[in-house]
């Protein structure tokens, strides 16, 4: 048993009642992040909400008369009730979750899956490598390291985005960034003429973060292909694969493990992932039809 | 303290087990240098007789595009190296080099490291792998970059 699997054994954090029952949430807020990306903030309209999740996990998000996607939780874990989901609107079901107010009511069932590994990092050095819309299901760990700070060695944060219209949670990150117990490299692939930061991908920013490799965990999420990559980049630096974490998506419909729609090789994203060590998905990721 | 060019130069992971004679050449052929918020530090079409590595600051690699002006392709932050037009021929830079903020370098005379690769096989060699796999990483990141990875999917 690897130790991120000791960890989610000894910390589940699954739904308390039926997984299959929606629970009502009211939008108590929606921030937009950007151009087509949105944060709702929403609380149970009735006691007691769903179970408290850990970092990384999912919920299942249902537009009343829209349908049900599966979107990572995004605020900050120690919040409770108070929910965050960051959703970037590209189809139909997440256009009708940007578009809603607040007092609007939505379904949410979960929360889902496996967290990062927070509790093998303690003591280590942590390496989050985010790319484009990926950072929101990595803030939750960055909230819970920077709660529990004095545990944790050195913390990176190197993210990618397409545009600086594109970043996401600036402010925040300007916070971070004034800190001086966090490193905060911000890059995007096309800077305008006002941009003074950097331009390239988010794997140009890793060898200037300060770590040791043996005694790292990294945390991935973005598209498949960058975190291909940052892979090969901290396999170079000499982190081991069973070091390096990824989040991996796929169509998720019953969170359960259920209905088999995000079989991956052996595992069910919904269920034994979303976060798996590089080394349990190493002869699968990036292959094509898995 | 002071740390002296030649032990900078050793620490980089660029110039990682070199041998020390080479190392001594190199850190003959560099100079420390200064560039302002918004100095050119190479300019598209000039003699390219220098690379750098850059050890503070932010340098971006633009390109004048017609009506679009400036644009950036890339930047270079401290630890990394920049140009390898000294390398080959006809040794002009293709790009301008800019400091975007106050940015401090190593500054080695490619003109005299290019003489000295065809006078000392060994280094030359060494100096091109290196370079070759700068190069490599850069065209890996490029193809990254032109991706556009993080439109996402949509429907």
């Amino acid at each position: 048993m690897t130790a991120h699997a000791i960890e989610l054994a000894a910390n589940p954090r699954a739904p308390a009642g039926n997984p299959m029952l929606p629970v009502p949430y009211r939008v108590e807020r929606v921030r937009r992040e950007t151009y087509d990306t949105f944060t709702l903030e929403m609380v149970p309209a009735q006691a007691p909400g769903l179970a408290a999740f850990l970092p990384g996990q999912f919920n299942m998000l249902y537009a009343f008369g829209a349908g049900e996607v599966p979107i990572s939780i995004s605020g900050d874990p120690n919040d409770c009730p108070i929910l965050l989901h960051t959703i970037r609107a590209v189809g139909a079901v997440t256009k009708a979750l940007c578009a809603l107010k607040r007092g609007d009511m939505i379904g949410l069932r979960g929360p889902f899956g496996s967290g990062w590994p927070v509790k093998q990092a303690v003591d280590q050095d942590v390496v989050i490598l985010a790319g484009g819309i990926g950072l929101a299901p990595l803030r939750p760990a960055l909230y819970h390291l920077l709660h529990d700070r004095r545990k944790y060695r050195r913390i990176s944060l190197l993210y990618g985005a397409r545009t600086p219209e594109d970043i996401l949670y600036l402010r925040e990150l300007e916070r971070w960034r004034g800190q001086f117990d966090l490193e905060i490299d911000v890059t995007v692939d096309r800077g305008g003429a006002g941009w003074r930061g950097n331009v390239g991908v988010v794997t140009t920013l890793l060898p200037r973060a300060t770590f040791d490799p043996a005694g790292t965990i990294a945390m991935l999420c973005g598209p498949e292909v960058m975190m291909r990559f940052c892979v090969l980049d901290l396999r170079k630096c000499g982190v081991p694969p069973q070091r390096i974490f990824v989040s991996v998506e796929r169509n998720m419909q019953c969170g359960t493990g259920f209905c088999g729609h995000c079989q991956y090789g052996p595992a069910f994203i919904c269920k034994d992932g979303p976060v798996f060590s590089f080394d349990r998905v190493e002869p699968i990721f990036g292959k094509a039809e898995v | 303290m002071i740390q002296t060019l030649d032990s900078v130069i050793r620490e980089h992971a660029f110039f990682k087990d070199l041998e020390e004679h080479h190392i001594q050449f190199i850190a003959g052929c560099a100079t420390n240098v200064r560039f302002q918020e918004d100095q050119f530090i190479f300019r598209e079409g000039d003699d390219a007789d220098h690379f750098y590595f850059v050890r503070e600051g932010l340098v971006s690699i633009e390109l004048l595009v017609p009506r679009r002006g400036a644009v950036t392709v890339q930047t270079v932050g401290p630890g990394d190296v920049l140009g390898w037009s000294w390398l080959a021929p006809p040794y002009r830079w293709h790009f301008d080099g800019r400091a975007k903020c106050p940015t401090r370098a190593l500054a080695f005379d490619g003109k005299c490291l290019r003489a000295k690769c065809e006078e000392d096989h060994d280094l030359g060699y060494e100096m091109l792998k290196r370079f070759y796999n700068m190069a490599f990483e850069r065209l890996d990141a490029t193809r990254l970059q032109l991706l556009d990875i993080y439109d996402g999917p949509r429907d």
